[in-house]
């Protein structure tokens, strides 16, 4: 099948305006312009379409929710992509920018948004020319700016550069980083479909998510249902790092199972026992390379039922001779400098959590603090503003749930360490 | 000052929003470009810019990672060792390259020429090991390719600094 999202494998240059246009450009947002706004999102709410940035929120449901007021109205582009092993926005930033803008333009024309802001983490800065260019030609064009399409509706479109920050991902934190505050999460209720951007009603979607609207538009969302599975229609783009033969981005209908994807990716580094799987990041539990995980499909509800989540879709795969304590306390050690601070329990547990795991792993520690870890993470859970404060528990609690032997093993009584020069410096280092 | 020598861009950005306080981030990127850092000058001038004080925009600089609040090297390169890239063996990478400089995490060379640091995922974790140096993406590096740029870059400052 075509590549829907990543079509830049099929179709070189799909990136470039005149090129994207060559090949169906702009017939969504045609249609859409000809549709009435209520049309447009009900579409895409028969599409069933879920967020791709994480939380799988279905996204015909977010446009419903901005009220028909008078005024400025805004529309976000999630663009911050930070979680340890993703990378498919910035393919799609790179590649297939036209794509995502037409998909940002029928979600502002649903909702009547004045503006578009694509919020894009700092390190994309060599992208940033790029997406400016391009937004450009579509002006020239007039897709962006006054009375788009002829249609009486006009909506400008801009880039923000974030500058390294994780939590700017997060929604309400992301809207606060472009107003020139703290990029630190807001108290919710209001949600920022009411009350957002500059206290205006605001969408915010991922940018996977809107590079899926055009098509969409064009093809109906009974074509969108066709692709996947019932509960998680449509593509999906999933980001293969960690111990695999050919790390990249890989675009599947949603319902494969972790066996095709791994084998799609050329299979285990090294043909190399498989130990462990990330379905989504750090910021998703840990599962086991049991049989019953890898014949599991990716769809939201499959991988849900195992008790970790598809998220994002970054899987990150660890072979046999990963030491799962030195896993966990890199992914603690991220968490603990992306925590805001906001939240107390997030930003002093996720100081203690890493404290405790340098001294576990330094084989500075009993068994009493491997149960410590697992008491600070439970009491971190459900208590922070942000999801962050409970990602950051999941490394922990998946780790602990599956392979405590291995941290309790560093608790017992001192044996000739191996030497593990470099790693441990690194990892020691400060943050 | 800014103010003049960067009008147009200035102007710009205050377009795009309808709030001044939102030209924060972009003009701290601006002021480090001009002056190679985010100096108490450079606060000063961005708070004046925005009308605000200049503490709400020293708090801003002080919480995002790409604002350098201390004078770097010529080149900055920052390591990803998170989890993904240390799976490829992004770890050993950064230890051979502090090395091969003789410097530690987070110090700069003699020479003013290198600051090196290691700093979270920067979303190309299919292409390590990797860095960024200033801000821009070097991928699928070996130690090999890293010592060529690392020279490349030794002699590039040098010319600068003959002229």
């Amino acid at each position: 099948m075509a590549n829907i999202l990543l079509r830049e494998k099929d179709i070189p240059g799909i990136g470039q305006y005149d090129t994207y246009v060559q090949h169906g450009g702009y017939d969504g947002l045609k249609k859409a312009l000809g549709m009435k706004p209520d049309e447009v999102i009900q579409v895409v709410k028969d599409s069933n379409l879920r967020g791709r940035g994480g939380a799988g929120f279905p996204t015909g449901m977010k446009w419903s929710f901005v009220p028909k007021t008078e005024g400025p109205k805004y529309i976000t582009v999630n663009a911050d992509e930070s979680e340890p092993g993703t990378f498919k926005d910035r393919q799609i930033l790179e590649y297939n920018f036209q794509q995502l803008l037409e998909g940002s333009l029928i979600c502002a024309y649903a909702v009547q948004a004045s503006a578009v802001y694509i919020y894009a983490r700092g390190e994309f800065w060599d992208i940033g020319p790029h997406m400016e260019a391009e937004i450009e030609k579509a002006r020239k064009a007039g897709w962006v700016g006054q009375n788009i399409g002829g249609s009486g509706w006009g909506c400008e479109v801009y880039v923000h550069l974030g500058a390294g920050a994780y939590i700017c991902g997060e929604e309400s934190a992301l809207l606060n980083s472009i107003e020139g505050k703290l990029g630190q999460p807001r108290v919710r209720p209001p949600f920022p479909a009411v009350a957002g951007l500059y206290a205006r009603p605001t969408v915010i979607n991922n940018v996977e998510t809107l590079a899926n609207v055009p098509q969409i538009i064009v093809q109906g969302a009974a074509w969108f249902k066709s692709i996947g599975t019932e509960k998680s229609p449509g593509p999906k783009i999933f980001c293969m790092s960690g111990h695999i033969e050919k790390p990249g981005n890989y675009e599947f209908p949603l319902g494969l199972t972790f066996r095709q994807l791994i084998e799609a990716a050329g299979g285990v580094r090294g043909g190399k026992k498989l130990k462990a799987i990330l379905p989504s990041g750090a910021s998703g539990p840990l599962l086991p390379a049991t049989d019953k995980v890898l014949d599991t499909a990716l769809t939201y509800e499959d991988v849900a039922a195992l008790g970790s989540v598809l998220g994002s879709a970054s899987v990150i795969i660890l072979d046999e001779s990963t030491d799962m304590v030195w896993a966990t306390l890199k992914m603690a050690r991220f968490f603990k400098h992306e925590s805001c601070g906001k939240c107390t329990p997030c930003r002093e547990g996720t100081y203690w959590l890493l404290k405790r795991l340098e001294a576990i792993y330094a084989k500075k520690a009993t068994p009493a603090d491997v149960q410590l870890i697992e008491d600070v993470a439970k009491q971190m859970q459900g208590k922070s503003l942000c999801a962050l404060g409970d990602f950051a528990t999941s490394p922990v609690m998946s780790a602990l749930k599956y392979w405590r032997d291995e941290f309790l093993a560093y608790t017992q009584p001192q044996k000739p360490a191996p030497a593990k020069a470099g790693k441990d410096k690194v990892v020691a280092g400060g943050d | 000052m800014l103010a003049e020598k960067y009008q147009e861009r200035i102007e710009k950005i205050f377009a795009k929003y309808p709030d001044k306080r939102s030209a924060i981030m972009p003009l701290l990127y601006v002021a480090q470009e001009a002056y190679g850092w985010i100096s108490p000058e450079a606060i000063n001038e961005v708070a004046a810019l925005c009308q605000i004080d200049p503490t709400q925009v020293k708090s801003i600089a002080g919480f995002y990672t790409m604002f350098r609040e201390t004078p770097k090297g010529k080149y900055w390169l920052q390591v990803c060792n998170d989890l993904p890239c240390a799976l490829r063996g992004a770890d050993q990478f950064y230890q051979e390259l502090l090395d091969y400089l003789g410097i530690k995490d987070g110090e700069t060379t003699a020479d003013g020429v290198f600051t090196v640091e290691h700093v979270m995922c920067l979303a190309a974790c299919d292409k390590a090991p990797m860095l960024q140096c200033n801000f821009h993406f070097h991928e699928n590096l070996t130690m090999e390719t890293m010592k060529a740029l690392i020279e490349q870059w030794r002699a590039e400052a040098k010319a600068a600094q003959g002229k």
